[in-house]
């Protein structure tokens, strides 16, 4: 059973928690003081431009790079036969089985390219200017090889995308409920179903088109080698890095200074990064690399792109009995950070909210000749939210029942928590009743529907239907535990100093490196209260490593739910110290001393004192209890025991017009539950940028590639991101069900609104248009495709 | 290399000459030469709108037009905006509404939402969004940005509270 309350409550008692606090970090970002990377300029800095393969599949025979060299202003020319003995092999951390097979991935191809905007060659020169230029005279000669680029196809095999490997098989992984002894047998339910729902869901190419374009900057001179790059990981990087190209890490220190969004995209291990290191050490001189918007989308990694095959087996009142998902996930060419593991981190939420009795998940990870895919904002979550929304929504019409109906006979009731699913996740709270009943009266679902009714009845060729999209999702990556079960190279901790400056203001110091969601703001907020000082005095300092030595860093939403529990962590330790110099000071034991807001005080009496006089007083450490270490200072390293799991109802009222094709969003509602929330504000932030990219999933965005494997979406002229008159007006609310997994209990709240409206636009659009005879319509719902569903249907009653 | 041209420009009140390669684009003469990396590269396409300045007082894509074709003009980036410490209005508003997150769309966005107040000085909200239809913002949704805009075209004067007040407004508004 778990208490659930309108907005506002539990913040209510606290000074700074719940607060819907300006930001501290827009002043510099609104008066154009900012400072990402391509900003940088050192003294002698030279720039690098990259020499990329037009081929998707090709050997390289030769490469001649005379004329590149004797061009005005260039410096050097690397190519891979250059770099071959240093430049190791990019990093896969998470290998998910021990026979997983995976391309060597030198930064620079060597011998053979598998991807169209692969890097062969490398120009360093004088100015960005000269190194374009020279880009052109380099003179590479390719055998080209057959390539594979549909997914299906890769997997029979009959074209390789690697001539190293014998099978474009990277690796498949299972779970079954049977098996694991969390639930039953999925064939025996699918044996006997009453219902039987099967279908194949497409999961398009997305590219995470964050705004600034990847940059980085590497500095050489001195005894240890500087990075600034434009990442979400700074200390996963200087790890990696050093592994990658045999650096000892202490000789390397990475800084993310302002990033211009990342949402999966910068939390990458890049052969870019790599390759300006390598270019500062050969010339010894520092390098700058910022790509173009084209590189960008060409060679950055992307996401989603699986095919879904699925099976849903349920009783005739709507009781769902079993699930089995077959899944082929599309690698790209090589693997990535964690691009083998997205598909798993799907495989625990297919069963959603839902109480399924049995669950089977098989995906098989397959190479093709694109870019690799990896983290896309709520990388493998939103593609099990969208199957199972969207099944949901097929059993539902199947049974002739209400959307909301079927979902309500599935759930699990808020009373029934802590919940064990079929898929081997503890769920702690959460209360979906809540949610829905507020999206319900906020959407005035009962008014949409009468509406609906009425247009159909009438033929309005403006149909109007309504998107359901409830769901759960797993935040606060993760427990370091279940990562080590899942063959994840790492862990899941997050940690925090607070430190007590002489002056009584506090620096906070988080391993979390923020890249637009506000962490400055928030965790000043969360110190603020804990200890008892003005939001003003606190001073957030991030993304460097040798600043902020040990961190994990920021994506699965795991920024406060881990990162903001080690900063409380951490505060709660000075706290500690301060009480042992605050008895010394006020002549009493430590037992008798009391905290609160601020002030030290001895119990029983009017005796107090402050932080800022402990703080000083420490300082001077003129007279502090014997032994004492004159410090405030303490560190924190937060790891969950369990991971947290937001969840909400989404509604999309959707308006389409049976003439065009078109597609509008008439009303969108959602109602999130991310448990306590520090700063309203910012938590309905990242609702509407995750709304805004997961309606951009369900309309707008494909990467999409023709058969010779060239990028056709290589700019923004074709790579639809929504403008503002492309996304509609948001309503958004909350209810505040606590986790119980940390001491705030907040749940996370990145990636939300992206994991929840794609199947909520998607639904709402086949309720439009179902009952004229359309069955499914492929991502993203152009006009196009929707009016060729609409004429399918008319002249064939059948799918488009 | 083509020969160099000469070109004076006023950028944010300042006047300067420079020898200019003819093909440089004015937002590489802004940032390179300079230092006036305020203005930001976003999509070298023209569609993004990160570098958007003002040519005379009207928004241009500084990645589309070259220097050479600012000679003898003023130019208006986002670092000239705020005036004797004072932020611009628009500046003020991007603040209070949370109407940035990373902030690298936010000079672009200012400067347009700028030209497109003084274009259209009481736009509805339709006319916002149409009006930032070159501008991308991948973080935002857009919702804070036009709620930025029409804040400012509705004269309103923000306190300095620290606390922002209109998202739970705008919560409400969308509510009822």
């Amino acid at each position: 059973m778990t208490a659930t309350t309108e907005v506002g409550g539990p913040g209510a008692g606290r000074a700074e928690v719940g607060k819907a606090r300006l930001r501290k970090e827009d002043r510099h970002l609104i008066t154009g003081r900012s400072r990402f990377t391509d900003n940088m300029v050192l003294p002698g800095m030279l720039h690098l431009a990259m020499v990329r393969s037009p081929y998707a599949h090709a050997k390289i025979t030769a490469i001649d790079v005379s004329a590149a060299k004797a061009s005005p202003g260039v410096m050097a020319v690397l190519t891979g036969a250059d770099v071959a003995a240093e430049q190791g092999s990019l990093p896969n951390a998470w290998p998910i089985t021990p026979d997983q097979k995976a391309p060597a991935h030198g930064a620079i191809a060597v011998e053979e390219v598998a991807f169209a905007g692969e890097v062969v060659a490398v120009i360093v020169a004088r100015t960005p200017a000269a190194a374009r230029d020279a880009v052109e005279l380099v003179d590479v000669s390719y055998d080209e090889l057959p390539v594979v680029m549909d997914l299906e196809e890769a997997f029979t095999d009959k074209v390789l995308a690697h001539s190293s490997l014998e099978s474009n098989k990277s690796a498949t992984w299972v779970f079954d409920s049977a098996e694991a002894g969390t639930g039953s047998s999925v064939q025996e339910a699918i044996d006997n179903a009453e219902v039987l729902i099967e279908r194949t869901f497409y999961q398009q190419r997305l590219i995470p088109a964050f705004m600034e374009p990847r940059s980085t900057v590497v500095d050489p001179t001195g005894e240890q080698i500087t990075v600034w790059t434009s990442t979400q990981i700074p200390h996963i990087l200087r790890l990696m890095l050093a592994l990658t190209l045999g650096i000892p890490e202490s000789k390397v220190r990475v800084i993310a200074p302002d990033v211009g969004g990342g949402f999966g995209g910068k939390l990458q291990v890049t052969p870019e990064e790599a390759i300006t290191v390598l270019a500062a050490r050969r010339t010894g001189k520092p390098c700058k690399y910022t790509e173009t918007r084209s590189e960008s989308l060409q060679a950055g990694h992307h996401g989603r792109a699986q095919v879904q095959r699925l099976k849903l087996s349920a009783t005739r009142d709507g009781t769902v009995t079993g699930l089995s998902v077959n899944l082929l996930a599309d690698m790209g060419a090589y693997l990535g950070l964690v691009t083998s593991g997205i598909p798993i981190l799907g495989a625990f939420m297919y069963n959603s909210i839902y109480k399924f009795p049995a669950y089977r998940f098989e995906c098989n990870n397959v190479f093709t000749n694109k870019t690799w895919t990896d983290a896309y904002r709520g990388a493998g979550r939103p593609e099990a939210t969208f199957a199972i929304e969207r099944l949901m929504d097929e059993l539902a019409t199947e049974l002739g029942m209400d959307p909301l109906a079927v979902r309500e006979k599935n759930w699990i009731r808020h009373e029934e928590f802590p919940f064990a699913t079929v898929a081997g996740l503890e769920y702690d709270t959460g209360n979906y009743e809540a949610a829905t009943s507020k999206a319900v009266e906020l959407f005035d679902y009962q008014g949409l529907r009468a509406e609906q009714k009425r247009r159909r009845e009438s033929n309005d060729p403006i149909q109007l239907g309504i998107g359901v999209s409830t769901f759960t999702e797993m935040c606060g990556l993760a427990p370091s535990r279940v990562l080590g079960s899942l063959s994840y190279g790492a862990g899941g901790w997050e940690h925090a100093q607070v430190r007590v400056l002489p002056t009584g203001n506090i620096e906070v110091v988080t391993g979390s490196s923020a890249h637009g969601q506000g962490h400055e703001t928030a965790w000043s907020q969360l110190v603020a209260d804990r200890l008892g000082v003005p939001f003003e005095n606190v001073e957030v300092l991030h993304g460097d490593t040798q600043i902020s030595q040990r961190g994990l860093d920021t994506y699965g939403s795991r920024s406060l739910t881990v990162g903001g529990m080690a900063v409380l962590a951490a505060a709660d330790k000075v706290i500690e110290k301060a009480k042992v110099v605050a008895a010394h000071m006020m002549e009493a034991s430590e037992e008798d001393i009391e905290f609160t807001a601020g002030s030290f005080s001895v119990k029983g009496t009017d005796t107090s004192t402050s932080l800022g006089e402990i703080a000083l007083a420490t300082f001077a450490a003129h007279n502090l209890p014997d032994g004492f270490e004159p410090n405030l200072d303490s560190d924190a390293t937060f790891d969950p025991v369990n991971f947290s799991y937001p969840h909400g109802t989404h509604l999309a009222a959707m308006e389409v017009d049976t003439e065009t094709g078109r597609v509008s969003i008439r009303k969108y509602v959602c109602v999130d539950d991310v448990g306590v929330v520090v700063n309203p504000m910012l938590v309905e932030g990242q609702v509407h940028g995750g709304l805004a990219q997961g309606i951009a999933q369900a309309l707008y965005e494909e990467a999409v590639y023709d058969d010779a494997g060239t990028l056709v979406t290589g700019s923004f002229v074709d790579y639809l991101v929504p403008g503002a008159p492309d996304l509609p007006h948001y309503i958004t609310a909350r209810t505040e069900t606590p986790a119980t997994s940390n001491q705030l209990g907040a749940k996370g709240v990145g990636e939300a609104g992206t994991i929840a409206s794609t199947p909520a636009i998607v639904n709402g659009i086949l309720d439009a248009v179902r009952h004229l005879g359309v069955k499914d319509i492929k991502m993203p719902c152009t006009p196009s495709r929707v009016w060729h569903a609409l004429q399918a249907a008319q002249t064939t009653g059948g799918v488009q | 290399m083509a020969s160099s041209k000469t070109i004076t420009v006023e950028v944010d009140d300042v006047s300067y000459t420079d020898d200019v390669e003819p093909r440089l684009l004015l937002v590489q003469y802004l940032r390179e030469r300079l230092g006036k990396t305020g203005t930001l590269i976003g999509c070298d396409t023209t569609n993004c709108g990160a570098c958007t300045v003002h040519l005379d007082g009207v928004s241009v894509k500084s990645c589309t037009m070259l220097a050479v074709q600012a000679d003898g003009h003023k130019v208006t980036t986002i670092e000239g905006m705020a005036t004797d410490g004072l932020l611009a209005p628009l500046q003020e508003a991007f603040h209070q509404c949370h109407a940035l997150q990373c902030g690298f769309c936010t000079p672009g966005m200012i400067m347009q939402s700028a030209s497109l107040l003084t274009e259209n000085p009481h736009p509805n909200e339709q006319e916002i969004r149409d009006g930032l239809e070159g501008n991308l913002c991948r973080c935002t949704g857009y919702q804070n940005i036009v709620a930025a805009v029409k804040s400012v075209a509705d004269g309103t004067v923000y306190g300095d509270s620290g606390v922002s007040t209109t998202v739970d407004d705008a919560e409400t508004a969308g509510v009822s």
